[in-house]
């Protein structure tokens, strides 16, 4: 065991290393699917167009700030923009003309009408951007690399890959517990996932705290979007992949738990890239069965908390 | 107006419809075989339960055709073996999935249905991969008819296991345990004050269900002739819970209503707007769930009752 | 054949049927006399095309509709094929193979086809050339690789106008052979689906025969689809090897290639792209130089020897005009099949002393056809696979093109890189011996 270690530690380093930048984004995707899920109820399938549309949108917006000229910076608030366009667009108008009419139906049917939402923007993003990949990878081309020492030899990592993803993931996730914790509008979104009809009883304005969101986690998709779009090359269908990998990490995490959400998308992160090292078979299915794994033996998720049965 | 009614008429209906377009035949048979299927899901709805996962049921189905026709070429043995190894199958998942509720029921048949269809998918030497197994020729009886009859076969063997099985699904919900199911979408709790096991109810249901996904596999197999992972796919299942939806949750015709209403909207889409036909089926469903939360079944019973 | 009735879509079940009804009715009439022998020349010639309209693989599929689209354009303008005019019908191919047979039914039951070309997947194929045998339709395989189709069973009526993946696989091998002979260890990363296995199973069994004693430090194959090839280009980074085959395409190949070269891959290894040509311009100044493309054929926007400059000239010039880009390969092969067609319609009309042949003179008269292409020509054989050359070359730049076109580039014959009637593929590449090397035609 020690020998494996010691043949296979440094690769087991540059694993550890691939499975961040991973981690970083499949996070970025699963805390808003949670956070929705957690004051909605929904499982919002049309969070992975929402993935794309934030990728395409970015791109999209950083090749106009090319053609005017700007200096690369620019790039980064393209990303930006991106996202926050994205979420303050859709967002509110998905959850007002769409969501608004469900509340009070079956889960089954709210869960469908995301799925023919995700179908509609599927052909939209098509109709928009077209069949051809588009690629804008400015803000990642030029950071640069690092080399990362690995024996006699050097790797080379991008710094946007190692450093900016991972960061803004904590970012994230830091800001996230901030406002959860700390600010009033966020404690009113915890109290209503705790239990929305004594939050509503208290005075809080639930259909406002779902409004905000609904928008906050379809932002969160989106910048996930913009982060990865420098990384890739996007073409129709990216979203459907996301969605489902989004699933795994938000039923395994448990849901409504934001810190929960990035231990799972670490893990899954690394287990994939581990996976990819020395059990390349097992690649695509890892995530599914830690998932199956994890609720086996805790059914509410990782961190999730037990539902009180009602009698 | 009854049920079995409707049933008759629309039997009568799609056996016309054939005559007149032969090549109708075809979709239709496919539409009758995923309706078995969506009986399924049905089961499981009355229990307010969704599979994100069924169509693990039908690839499992679909692949044992495909795997077993070289041997044994008999459709009629094939049927039932295709719906012994899903009903297995879904002994084996069940006995894990049927502790769950709700998303967490739902997820669980996702993620072991994607399991399954990587599998599929990685195991090239076994499975052929995505390029997927042509299926052999079937034999009936024992002999090999002509392409025209066997297919007006496949078409009415499809069509007696619909009605068969939409008889059983009918009798079933009515029975004690079919309430059961229902019991368990309102207050489990009190279901199992009531002395009741839930998991075992839902376990039953369950496995009923992947029976039937199997068979709806079996058929989709011996009439597309081809299989590949695809069948397995979360938008397979997802399709089959958008056909229970769209026919209306209440009812074992609703099933059959909602597959080929399915089946033809999306052949008709795409044939006019090859490149929109995704957008076509979301906004069908996105109608039927807003305005017409009971499907089409809904529509039909209450125009029926508004007549009579 | 002449159900032309029930061609607009309706609505809902109801309304179909009494449609349907009437459509049967003069349909069954029209039935009676319309079988084999006397056939009338139709008002259309009707061809259903299926390809990917949705989906990663659309960007094949959708640059293909549009040159089917522009060439019927231009073949009606000049009084359509045998003096009938030619109507597409197309059908998404991403559905599923569930969807396409029942769509090729339809197309050849329902809208009354003529032809069929199908597809772009090579599952697609396989379900669709079964169907060619039972409704004895000719089906054009246009553009899809896997060489099972032949291999394993007789289609009388399915024909290739291309190449595929045998000769897409061995002639980038050969090339790499005869630039790099001293290379020792290999690497591939394809995708995880049919045709990344295939084409790897091809290229290493005729690797290991040709220059045995290769290592292979790493196999890897990531999701079809996937959007992050990191942790792989670490992984190749770490093993280093000296040739990276790769046989990605579209958006897979695009990212790898930019996520690659950004961490400095292609200055340790030698990449060995085949299928390399249609993600050129999206890539532009990204692609690195120097390293082994192919078109899978010879449809290079800078082909050295055309047969007939002036041609491609103006063939990728209308398509350039029309939609501001370059025609990949995927729009050559949808050119060869539409070429095809148009030559076996003339070889059969004057079989026929110009009458108007049925199902089985037409699939007569694709067998030992010898067509067009925008390129060259292609030989059909009498197993219906097409033999079609093929360039590779080395990407370099140029001031005609703002992305990577070959540079000494080797035309290999077909009949070179194509396994033999009867035998199958992985068969006969171990048959293959270290001195065919020596007969590999020179750059020019």
């Amino acid at each position: 065991m020690a020998e494996w270690f010691h043949d296979n530690g440094l690769l087991l380093g540059l694993a550890l290393l691939d499975g961040l930048a991973y981690a970083a984004l499949v996070f970025m995707v699963a805390v808003g699917l949670n956070l929705v899920f957690g004051v909605l109820r929904i499982v919002n399938v049309a969070h992975g167009s929402l993935f794309a549309i934030g990728a395409y949108a970015a791109a999209s917006i950083g090749l106009f700030f090319v053609s005017l000229g700007l200096p690369p910076i620019a790039g980064y608030f393209a990303l930006i923009a991106a996202a926050a366009i994205v979420g303050a667009l859709l967002g509110p108008v998905i959850e007002k003309v769409l969501l608004r009419r469900i509340y009070g139906h079956e889960d089954v049917l709210q869960l469908l009408v995301t799925f023919a939402l995700f179908m509609i923007l599927e052909d939209v993003q098509k109709l928009i951007w077209g069949v051809q990949p588009v690629s804008q990878d400015l803000p990642m081309k030029q950071l640069g690399t690092i080399d990362v020492p690995f024996g006699d030899d050097v790797i080379p990592f991008t710094i946007y890959q190692l450093f900016v993803l991972p960061g803004v993931a904590v970012a994230t996730l830091l800001g996230l517990a901030l406002f959860l914790r700390r600010t009033l509008a966020g404690r009113m979104i915890v109290a209503v996932t705790a239990d929305k009809e004594a939050a509503t009883a208290m005075g809080i304005d639930s259909a406002r705290i779902m409004l905000l969101t609904f928008t906050a986690g379809a932002a969160l998709a989106a910048l996930g979007g913009a982060l990865a779009s420098p990384t890739t090359s996007l073409v129709p269908g990216i979203g459907a992949q996301t969605i489902v990998l989004s699933f795994a990490v938000v039923a395994t995490a448990g849901l409504g738990q934001i810190e929960g959400a990035a231990l799972t998308s670490l893990m899954m992160g690394l287990g994939r890239s581990i996976a990819v090292y020395f059990a390349p078979e097992f690649e695509v299915v890892v995530p599914y069965l830690i998932m199956v794994a994890v609720l086996l033996v805790r059914p509410q998720g990782l961190f999730g908390v037990p539902e009180t049965r009602r009698v | 107006m009854s049920q079995g009614l409707i049933a008759l008429i629309g039997a009568a209906g799609l056996i016309a419809a054939s005559i007149a377009i032969p090549w109708l035949k075809f979709v239709l048979t496919i539409a009758l075989a995923k309706g078995i299927a969506v009986l399924g899901i049905l089961l499981l709805l009355r229990a307010g339960q969704v599979s994100f996962g069924h169509a693990m049921f039908l690839a499992t189905g679909a692949y044992t055709v495909a795997f077993l026709a070289p041997t044994i070429p008999e459709a009629l043995l094939l049927i039932p073996l295709a719906a012994l190894i899903a009903g297995a199958l879904g002994l084996v998942v069940g006995l894990f999935v049927v502790r769950y509720r709700d998303i967490f029921f739902g997820m669980l048949n996702l993620a072991i249905s994607m399991v399954l269809y990587s599998l599929l998918e990685k195991l090239y030497d076994i499975t052929k991969g995505t390029d997927g197994i042509r299926v052999a020729r079937t034999t009936f009886l024992g002999m090999e008819p002509a392409r025209e009859t066997q297919e007006w076969l496949m078409f009415g063997i499809a069509l007696a296991l619909a009605a068969g099985f939409g008889l059983l699904v009918a009798a079933y919900l009515q029975s004690p345990m079919g309430r059961a199911l229902a019991g368990i979408k309102t207050r489990e709790t009190r279901l199992e004050f009531l002395g009741v096991s839930a998991r075992r109810v839902l376990l039953f249901a369950y496995v009923a269900s992947a029976v039937m996904g199997g068979i709806g596999g079996a058929l989709v197999a011996m009439t597309t002739r081809h299989v590949t992972p695809l069948l397995g796919y979360w938008t397979s299942s997802g399709e089959l819970v958008f056909i229970a939806i769209l026919g209306g949750a209440g009812s074992a015709v609703g099933a059959f209503l909602g597959a080929v209403a399915f089946e033809l909207v999306r052949v008709y889409a795409a044939a006019s707007v090859a490149d929109a036909w995704q957008m076509i089926l979301g906004g069908v469903l996105l109608l039927v769930i807003l305005f017409a939360p009971g499907g089409l079944w809904g529509i039909l019973s209450s125009r029926l009752k508004a007549r009579a | 054949m002449l159900a032309a009735t029930a061609r607009e879509a309706p609505t809902m079940s109801t309304e179909m049927t009494r449609r349907a009804l009437m459509g049967a009715t003069a349909g069954t009439l029209l039935m009676a006399g319309s079988d084999a022998g006397a056939q009338q020349k139709p008002s259309e010639l009707r061809i259903g095309i299926t390809t990917f309209l949705s989906g990663a693989a659309s960007v094949f599929g959708v640059p293909a509709k549009q040159m089917a689209e522009l060439l019927f354009e231009q073949i009606n303008a000049s009084g359509g094929i045998g003096g009938v005019p030619v109507r597409a019908y197309f059908v998404d191919e991403a559905p599923g193979t569930d969807h396409l047979v029942g769509e090729y039914r339809r197309l050849v039951q329902n809208e009354g086809v003529q032809v069929v070309f199908a597809s772009i997947s090579s599952g697609s194929c396989l379900a669709c050339t079964p169907l060619s045998d039972e409704m004895r339709k000719t089906t054009l395989l246009w553009d899809c690789g896997t060489q099972r189709i032949f291999e394993e069973g007789k289609h009388p009526f399915a024909f290739r106008t291309q190449g595929y993946g045998t000769p897409e696989v061995l002639a980038p091998l050969l090339y790499l052979l005869k630039t790099k002979p001293d290379f020792r260890t290999l690497a591939v990363i394809n995708q995880d689906y049919a045709w990344g296995r295939d084409s790897w199973e091809l290229f290493r069994t005729a690797m290991d025969v040709l220059k045995p004693g290769v290592r292979v430090v790493a196999e890897m194959f990531p999701r079809l689809g996937a959007t992050d090839f990191s942790t792989e280009v670490t992984r190749l980074l770490a093993s280093r090897p000296d040739v990276i085959l790769t046989t990605s395409w579209g958006g897979d190949l695009v990212t790898l290639v930019r996520q690659a070269s950004e961490r400095r891959l292609f200055e340790r290894s030698t990449f060995v792209m085949p299928v390399a040509e249609a993600s050129m311009q999206i890539l532009g100044r990204t692609m690195p130089a120097g390293h082994i493309i192919g078109a899978r054929g010879d449809h290079w926007n800078n082909h050295p020897k055309p047969k007939d400059p002036a041609k491609l000239a103006k063939f990728v010039e209308a398509y350039r005009a029309k939609h501001n880009e370059y025609p990949i390969y995927p729009c050559h092969h949808m050119a060869q099949a539409i070429s095809a067609l148009q030559a076996a319609y003339a070889r059969a009309i004057a079989a026929k002393g110009g009458g108007w042949p049925n199902d089985a003179e037409l699939a007569n008269a694709f067998r030992g056809l010898t067509f067009d292409t925008p390129t060259s020509a292609i030989m059909l054989r009498e197993d219906g696979q097409g033999l079609e050359d093929q360039i590779v070359g080395l990407s370099s730049f140029n001031d005609r093109f703002p992305f990577a076109v070959p540079k000494d580039m080797v035309i290999f014959p077909a009949a070179m890189v194509s396994t033999p009637v009867g035998m199958k593929s992985v068969d006969w590449l171990k048959t293959l011996k270290p001195e065919m090397l020596a007969q590999v035609p020179a750059a020019i």
